[in-house]
């Protein structure tokens, strides 16, 4: 589904296109929704095992591919706080006073700010593969720029912890570091514009609102680590796990890409959160 | 796992896919002979079906087993996912069925198997899928076969038997050019030699009958997807690939390119094309596979030891008038070969003797250590004549254009003691001289 989104811009307002997998399912207004936010060099695909399920449960899903990313239209965000607003400029643009947020990596940064920026329309925060701050190594910054697909390897051996996956994302015999390379190199080939790699990377590692963000959180937020996670490590997230006021951790045996190395166990964990 | 890679190929054909067993601690991997999977609740199987979650219902769909076989020669191939099926000609079907129907158009190699020729060039042309056929090296051949209904381009690595060595960057670009993805034929080369997804292809497929297996043991195919081609694009661009990016009524609406961004190939493939079409790999066949590509490089670096003696020696014959393999600077691939695969252009190969098709036959059969059989890639060397068995339905004009003469013998060198072998081929090269002599003095 793609909707039309308004954001203001140095030189005024701009309008394009944002695009959400559904899950299969037509939104139906009077649902609960979640919004599902991927991270750095990824889109909407990742949560495919987790927005499918939802979408068929009840729930309005939007899986949405950043601005300037996968199927969206716009420019990329340049920073988390932009980011932010597409995702509330979505919600405006579809009528919805409430939703769940849910974001892994770069995504779950923006989704705290997001509710950050307003609390009130937001009902549940989760935050998946998180850190704060979400600092890069110089080397990679500048290997994402000049470098990507050795960039792209570096990534993806860092954001895996398995040679065995259960089945995933396109079943049985998926082979998790061959898809999860072939994802980032589509995604870097869908902005000729812009190396949407290292406009990511750059506007976690700028990222300095986390804990105020955190104090302005009123719902519950549940943090979701991996154990091996080698990109944001399960103790990185310490410092907003101790900001949050109705936090809840839970953590599981796979690393930073959670969603494709234990699709149940992140399924789980969510439906409980979001049950509650 | 550390470091800034991914794990080199050995240590992927052990470990790819396979963690020792949690529920009973079994280190190999366990073979799991059971139809189907118990599910935890109705929801459970519900979800299964409608690809909300992930797991096994049954093994004609997929097998744990199966799986753990599938996501090892992905890992190999660089390949995002693979799907295991009954041999190599189902692979190729699959990966045909998948992605048309009836007044599709296919633009193929002329060096295959003789078993692809077949399906392609009479069977699925029963079903309205045509195929134009080029030579492999023939570019503008490629090119001006293409119409636009055009949905795949298709030949193997090297071709069997002549080792015309694909061009795959170049063949790749075009049918990307065109819209169209390019399968490969990876069975004589082995993601060991080359992996085609890397110079350009977007599907692959082996015959894991041969060196995958390695021991002559089972029959069964594996197709890799590579997750580049974009189907969604090339849908909105020309409307091709409506099975892969519009609403599938078998599948509940489902749209595959919305479901994965890059492996619409593969989803529907297990979906539809096991599903429906059912040419499934037993368990049994996957494990014998999964033993034999654990020693997959270990195998290979000495089919390519042995290939090098076994061609040093023929070509230096003098009853012998052609060695056709790239290992040599007067085969037409020699160059190519070089480029692409730097490890060696497999080990089936044909040569041509100086003499008459009775000589030919006295060879065979002199022969002791090579086996006279229908197969290649096994462990055990091997030998055949094309022009009689694999590619006899082939008419003189098509056997011409995938470069197999009257005489030709093909051999598929394995993993004996080289100078057996070569003892082996002197003395069988010897008896067919003497039966041209004998027939000279009976006339």
């Amino acid at each position: 589904m793609k909707t039309d989104i308004t954001l203001n811009s140095p030189t005024g307002p701009a309008t394009f296109p944002l695009y959400a997998y559904t899950g299969g399912k037509p939104f139906q207004p009077g649902q609960p929704t979640v919004v599902f936010i991927h991270g750095v060099l990824n889109d909407h695909s990742v949560w495919i095992l987790q927005s499918r399920y939802l979408a068929h449960h009840g729930w309005n899903v939007l899986a949405i591919d950043l601005p300037g990313h996968g199927q969206s239209g716009g420019e990329p965000p340049a920073t988390v706080e932009a980011a932010a607003d597409a995702v509330l400029a979505l919600l405006d643009a579809l009528g919805i006073d409430q939703a769940a947020l849910v974001g892994h990596s770069f995504g779950s940064l923006i989704a705290l700010e997001a509710t950050a920026r307003a609390p009130e329309r937001v009902r549940q925060l989760a935050m998946v593969g998180t850190a704060y701050p979400m600092k890069v190594s110089p080397a990679l910054l500048d290997a994402s720029l000049n470098a990507p697909q050795k960039a792209i390897d570096m990534v993806n051996v860092f954001s895996h912890s398995m040679l065995a996956p259960p089945p995933s994302a396109l079943g049985p015999g998926t082979w998790l570091l061959g898809g999860s390379r072939a994802l980032m190199r589509r995604v870097l080939a869908s902005n000729p514009r812009t190396n949407v790699f290292h406009t990511g990377f750059k506007a976690c590692d700028s990222y300095a609102n986390g804990e105020a963000a955190m104090e302005q959180v009123n719902c519950p937020v549940l943090f979701l680590l991996g154990q091996q996670d080698q990109m944001t490590l399960p103790k990185a997230a310490q410092p907003l796990v101790q900001k949050a006021r109705h936090g809840r951790v839970v953590q599981l045996r796979a690393g930073h890409a959670l969603m494709t190395e234990d699709p149940d166990g992140t399924l789980a964990a969510l439906l409980q959160f979001l049950k509650a | 796992m550390s470091g800034y890679a991914d794990p080199g190929f050995d240590t992927l054909a052990l470990h790819a896919g396979a963690a020792p067993d949690p529920a009973t601690g079994a280190r190999a991997t366990p073979i799991h002979l059971s139809t189907s999977f118990v599910f935890e609740s109705s929801d459970h199987a519900a979800a299964l079906f409608n690809l909300e979650r992930s797991g096994h219902v049954y093994s004609r769909i997929s097998n744990p087993t199966n799986a753990v076989l599938e996501q090892r020669v992905a890992a190999l191939d660089g390949g995002i996912g693979a799907i295991a099926t009954a041999s190599g000609q189902a692979a190729l079907h699959l990966s045909v069925a998948t992605l048309m129907g009836a007044g599709s158009h296919i633009v193929a190699s002329t060096a295959l198997y003789g078993g692809s020729q077949n399906l392609l060039h009479y069977t699925l042309r029963r079903f309205g899928i045509e195929t134009t056929f080029v030579k492999p090296g023939d570019i503008d051949g490629w090119r001006a076969a293409v119409r636009p209904n055009t949905k795949l381009f298709f030949g193997e690595t090297v071709g069997n038997p002549g080792l015309d060595v694909l061009d795959i960057p170049q063949v790749a670009q075009l049918a990307h050019e065109h819209g169209v993805p390019l399968l490969v034929d990876s069975t004589l080369t082995t993601p060991w030699l080359m992996k085609p997804l890397e110079l350009g292809a977007d599907i692959v497929y082996h015959s894991a009958t041969k060196f995958l297996s390695g021991h002559g043991t089972v029959v069964g195919g594996i197709v890799v997807d590579g997750g580049s081609f974009d189907w969604a694009a090339e849908h909105a661009r020309s409307g091709k690939f409506a099975e892969l990016a519009s609403p599938y009524d078998g599948f509940h609406h489902m749209v595959f390119t919305e479901e994965s961004t890059i492996g619409a190939f593969m989803l529907r493939a297990r979906r539809e094309g096991l599903r429906d079409f059912g040419a499934c790999m037993s368990p049994h066949t996957a494990w014998l596979i999964l033993q034999g590509i654990e020693t997959l490089p270990l195998r290979m670096a000495r089919h390519m030891s042995n290939t090098e003696r076994v061609v040093e020696f023929l070509a230096s014959h003098p009853f012998v008038s052609r060695v056709g393999h790239p290992l040599l600077d007067t085969h037409p691939s020699h160059t190519l070969a070089q480029k692409l695969l730097p490890r060696g252009a497999g080990s089936v190969f044909s040569f041509d003797m100086k003499g008459s098709r009775a000589q030919g036959k006295a060879f065979i059969e002199s022969l002791k250590i090579f086996s006279h059989l229908a197969n290649v890639g096994d462990c055990r060397s091997l030998v055949i004549h094309p022009a009689s068995t694999t590619h006899f339905r082939m008419s003189d004009e098509a056997l011409a254009g995938a470069g197999i003469g009257p005489g030709t013998v093909r051999l598929s060198i394995g993993l004996e003691d080289p100078d057996d072998l070569i003892d082996d081929l002197k003395r069988a090269l010897k008896a067919a001289e003497k039966a041209g002599n004998h027939a000279g003095e009976s006339k």
